[in-house]
């Protein structure tokens, strides 16, 4: 789960780490007092979206003269007017997609007197099982492109869970970040607050860039970018106060609250598939026989009749959709219960597309069976490849 | 000869006494007699289980009493995702020797915790939310659907789970079957990667080839196809066959766990696909021909 800049930053603060002081905004009326609320000279406007790249985005209605999504003010004056310009805008930066994305709040802080900006990052290290720091001096640019062209300016420093954040690991990243004096003392407090913020709020993903180093030597957190693991929100109730459904695509929340895992595409071919590699794979033997996939859509191991109902009706809600293709291999997931459960929302929501139906695995007699006898008007598939041939064939004619 | 588990392999299920666990232990016992042995749960220690068929198991309190007790080396895990950190770490404790956990949904930095903890001890964890493992006509450890399953030759191994099943299914149509087939889970941060499983096929006299299935996200397939290369160079090496799935995925999007995500053009499918290729493994470009290419590659 990802939150905006405003909230990861609140949570930053709890744990210590140093941050600019600033009000989060959701309509003009809040603009004035914000404003006033801060000492200036100097004010920053930031739009806040789940998508990075802001500062160099371009809003959709204002034309390419426009300033961008992260807007310096020298004035309170300055500061309203671009508060007015950019609230309820669409923003359009190289993350949200050529649709772009409504910039519903605003965040306006104090600006800061940048001497440096460095990068920061806690991440799960796929390879080595444990959390690591990423630290680069060269921040407030992609990261990614860091790593491409100058991979020596990038330093990890992988951490041992039981002995945590140590005073030679923050030692490490000071080194790395060319810190010193008193951006050095901060700098190591800072590590060892965020080493604990990542753990003890389960993140999945901390990424500060930049983290700056002010005109008078001091650390301060510019941008901050959060994610959560989703396996681990049942043990944060405060974080799930920050979910913005606003962010999210209307089908990817009803999915979540039936638990499955649904990603909408832009093909035409509807996908209800268990396990994420069978689901993928599914998508990509479609594409190879000439269909595009409408969605990924995983029901997952522990289906029930409903949730598969809801899962069915989330694909046929998508007007794209010019036929489903169901594949099923049941191992934990058992083929009569997605047999009922399909036949239960195809009674309920009508079908008025073609529908293939491959079931394999555990309980697959019964699961036919189940089918065959609904009188349903459904395309039975023997194996993978039958059925996306079948359900491109019966799309695509 | 199979690897990991046989005929002889005792089984205790921490998680039983759950309708998950339940359901797939009678499964399991069903399955050529299976051994399953005993259940674990903290607070019915002394009872016993009843599955549907009449078939009783004992319960003890813990995992070290019911290995006492049966002399299990082999642990099964259906507990929810917040007691899956907590089961692994009792069995590591117990001193069980090959944990599977089935449990999808585990919160990553536990696991990054108990695999700390793995490399300290002697016991090797499968999963978790992976689909377990299985030697035909032997034994089943976990979910995998017995009835696609035959006896024979080639070694499956997979980091998704029913994308195992589809392997297992079309080799057994092709008339080759399994030695052993493993899913290795889908998680990020897991007990065993494919390198692990890769040295106990080249080593296992009845794996005469192997079907290797991963998917976009992370570097475990290079790093598999790096080591059969330098294995290749000590003259061990099987014929190999592998497909990636997520080709066509958009990247930026966690596809259904955090196995499969794809950022700045790492652990894309090309990529893994040109590593493997360089370590000489056939890659099938449909899921639906892993069977057929591995008969084609044979007859090569």
């Amino acid at each position: 789960m990802n939150i905006h800049e405003h909230q990861a930053k609140e949570v930053l603060k709890t744990f210590g780490a140093p941050v600019a002081q600033g009000v989060a905004i959701t309509s003009l009326d809040e603009a004035e007092a914000a404003v006033a609320a801060l000492p200036g000279p100097v004010w920053v406007v930031k739009s806040q979206i789940h998508a990075g790249g802001r500062g160099k985005g371009r809003f959709k209605e204002l034309g390419p003269d426009a300033k961008g999504g992260v807007r310096v003010s020298f004035s309170r004056d300055e500061a309203l007017e671009n508060i007015r310009e950019m609230l309820s805008k669409t923003l359009v930066t190289k993350q949200t997609g050529p649709a772009g994305k409504q910039v519903n709040r605003l965040y306006v802080e104090a600006g800061a007197e940048i001497e440096r900006e460095l990068y920061l990052s806690i991440l799960v290290d796929r390879e080595t099982g444990r959390a690591s720091f990423v630290a680069s001096t060269e921040g407030g640019m992609d990261i990614e492109t860091v790593a491409e062209e100058t991979p020596e300016r990038i330093h990890t420093v992988a951490i041992l869970p039981s002995a945590g954040c140590t005073e030679a690991d923050a030692d490490a990243l000071a080194d790395a970040l060319e810190l010193d004096g008193t951006a050095r003392e901060q700098g190591t407090a800072l590590f060892r607050a965020l080493y604990d913020a990542f753990t003890s709020k389960d993140m999945s993903l901390l990424e500060i860039n930049p983290l700056i180093v002010t005109k008078s030597n001091d650390i301060q957190v510019l941008d901050a970018k959060v994610s959560f693991d989703g396996n681990a929100l049942f043990r944060h109730p405060d974080i799930l106060e920050y979910r913005d459904k606003t962010e999210e695509d209307e089908k990817e929340i009803e999915a979540s609250r039936y638990d499955l895992a649904y990603i909408a595409l832009d093909g035409e071919i509807g996908c209800m598939v268990n396990g994420a590699g069978l689901a993928m794979a599914t998508m990509d033997i479609i594409k190879l026989y000439g269909g595009e996939p409408a969605n990924f859509l995983d029901v997952g191991g522990g289906a029930t009749t409903e949730k598969v109902t809801a899962a069915f009706k989330i694909i046929t809600s998508d007007p794209n959709v010019k036929g489903i293709l169901v594949n099923i291999f049941g191992g934990i997931m058992r083929c009569d219960v997605i047999a009922e459960g399909v036949v239960a929302a195809v009674k309920d929501v009508g079908l008025t597309v073609p529908l293939v139906v491959r079931l394999e695995g555990t309980k697959v007699e019964e699961g036919k069976k189940i089918i065959n006898e609904s009188g349903l008007n459904v395309i039975a598939a023997d194996d993978l490849d039958d059925a996306a041939r079948k359900i491109v064939k019966a799309v695509k004619g | 000869m199979s690897i990991l588990i046989d005929k002889d392999t005792k089984i205790i299920v921490q998680g039983l006494t759950g309708k998950t666990g339940s359901f797939h232990t009678e499964q399991a016992l069903a399955y050529n007699g299976t051994q399953m042995v005993a259940g674990t749960h903290p607070k019915k220690g002394g009872t016993s289980w009843r599955g549907s068929n009449g078939e009783t198991l004992p319960i003890y309190a813990s995992v070290a009493e019911a290995r006492e007790a049966t002399g299990a080396t082999a642990s099964v895990i259906y507990v929810p995702p917040a007691g899956a950190a907590a089961a692994i770490e009792e069995a590591i404790d117990a001193g069980i020797e090959l944990i599977t956990c089935i449990t999808e949904g585990v919160p990553v930095q536990d696991m990054v915790r108990v695999k700390e903890k793995l490399g300290t001890s002697r016991s090797r964890l499968v999963g978790p939310n992976c689909p377990g493992l299985m030697t035909p006509d032997e034994c089943k450890i976990g979910i995998m659907p017995g009835s696609i399953f035959k006896k024979g030759s080639v070694g499956v191994l997979s980091r998704s789970g029913t994308l195992t099943y589809e392997a297992v299914y079309q080799t057994t149509t092709a008339g080759l079957g399994q030695s052993s087939a493993v899913g290795i889970g889908g998680d990020p941060v897991k007990g065993t990667e494919f390198i692990d499983i890769l040295e106990l096929f080249l080593a296992d006299p009845e794996t005469k080839s192997i079907i290797m299935i991963g998917e976009i996200g992370g570097s475990a397939e290079e790093d598999a196809a790096q080591f059969l290369i330098d294995e290749a160079k000590r003259g061990r090496s099987k014929p190999t066959v592998g497909f990636i799935a997520g080709r066509t995925a958009p990247p930026g999007r966690t596809m259904g766990h955090a196995g499969a995500v794809i950022s700045g053009g790492k652990g894309g499918a090309e990529d893994k696909i040109a590593a493997m290729e360089a370590a000489g493994i056939r890659v099938s470009p449909s899921p639906a021909k892993l069977g057929e290419t591995l008969v084609e590659f044979l007859k090569a």
